[in-house]
């Protein structure tokens, strides 16, 4: 077996769940995409291409620090749909819909 | 309202409590640079008398996001205007608000605790409020070079921001 099918073979029965990572980056204060569709088990990253630290939090809720020029993530863990903010800028808002 | 720009700067920024300061038309980029530069200066100043007097977690906090936001857009300026060989150059729109900034730290450093906490916030507020407006009306609209343009529509984003943050905290000291 070639070496680069059975690492994709050990890749895929090592992971059954299939959760995905949703992508999300910050440019110039904003969420792009700013609204997205999740199922539970999910992450949500944000990667933040400002010079300036941002944070992605849910009012009672999740709240993920986002350095400057880094990246933050969250794993959503309940369905619903969810508006977040930065607080830092809470000009910056964004949207998830999260399926079960 | 105004004929000159400048002028109609100036009384955003002093609220007519200051003469008004004449100037040329319209700023240049090394004017609207330094403007800017000021306007950033101006509040981390303010931030760093705040973090010494204030013992309100939530104002040390909000004065600390500030300190960190305008020290990294002023290192940005400054880093665009060497790219684009610019001098900042000084103007009676600086100096009218280095003047009024220092009447206003001037009044904040006599208060104490609680009142201080509110009319730090509260300056803020009204602070921020007065860099959007001439952001928007003078120095975005002003501004010839394509970068220094997009730098400006950045720190009007930064500087709405921090104006709905300020609000978000004079709030909770109410």
């Amino acid at each position: 077996m070639r070496p680069l099918l059975l690492a994709l073979a050990l890749a895929l029965g090592a992971s059954p769940a299939f959760a995905a990572t949703i992508e999300v980056t910050i440019d110039k204060l904003v969420f792009s995409p700013a609204n997205v569709q999740a199922k539970v088990g999910d992450t949500i990253e944000w990667t933040n291409n400002d010079i300036l630290a941002h944070t992605a939090t849910v009012k009672g809720g999740w709240d993920v620090m986002i350095p400057a020029k880094s990246k933050g993530k969250v794993t959503l863990k309940a369905a619903g749909a969810v508006d977040y903010f930065c607080r830092f800028h809470p000009n910056m808002k964004g949207r998830i819909e999260v399926t079960p | 309202m105004f004929k000159r720009p400048t002028a109609a700067l100036a009384a955003l920024f002093l609220m007519s409590t200051a003469p008004l300061a004449l100037a040329a038309e319209k700023p240049t980029d090394p004017q609207i640079a330094h403007i800017a530069y000021t306007a950033g200066s101006i509040d981390i100043e303010a931030a760093k008398l705040a973090i010494k007097k204030s013992k309100n977690k939530e104002v040390v906090d909000f004065a600390k996001d500030m300190e960190r936001d305008h020290a990294a857009v002023n290192k940005q300026a400054l880093d665009l205007v060497k790219k684009l060989k610019v001098t900042p150059e000084d103007n009676d729109t600086s100096k009218a608000l280095a003047k009024a900034a220092e009447e206003e730290r001037a009044k904040l450093a006599k208060l104490k605790g609680a009142d201080f906490d509110k009319a730090y916030i509260e300056n803020e507020v009204a602070y921020h409020k007065q860099v959007d407006g001439a952001l928007e009306t003078l120095l975005i609209p002003s501004a010839s070079n394509a970068e220094l343009k997009s730098l400006l529509e950045t720190g009007l984003k930064i500087f709405q921001g921090h104006e709905q943050h300020a609000e978000h905290v004079a709030g909770m000291l109410k």
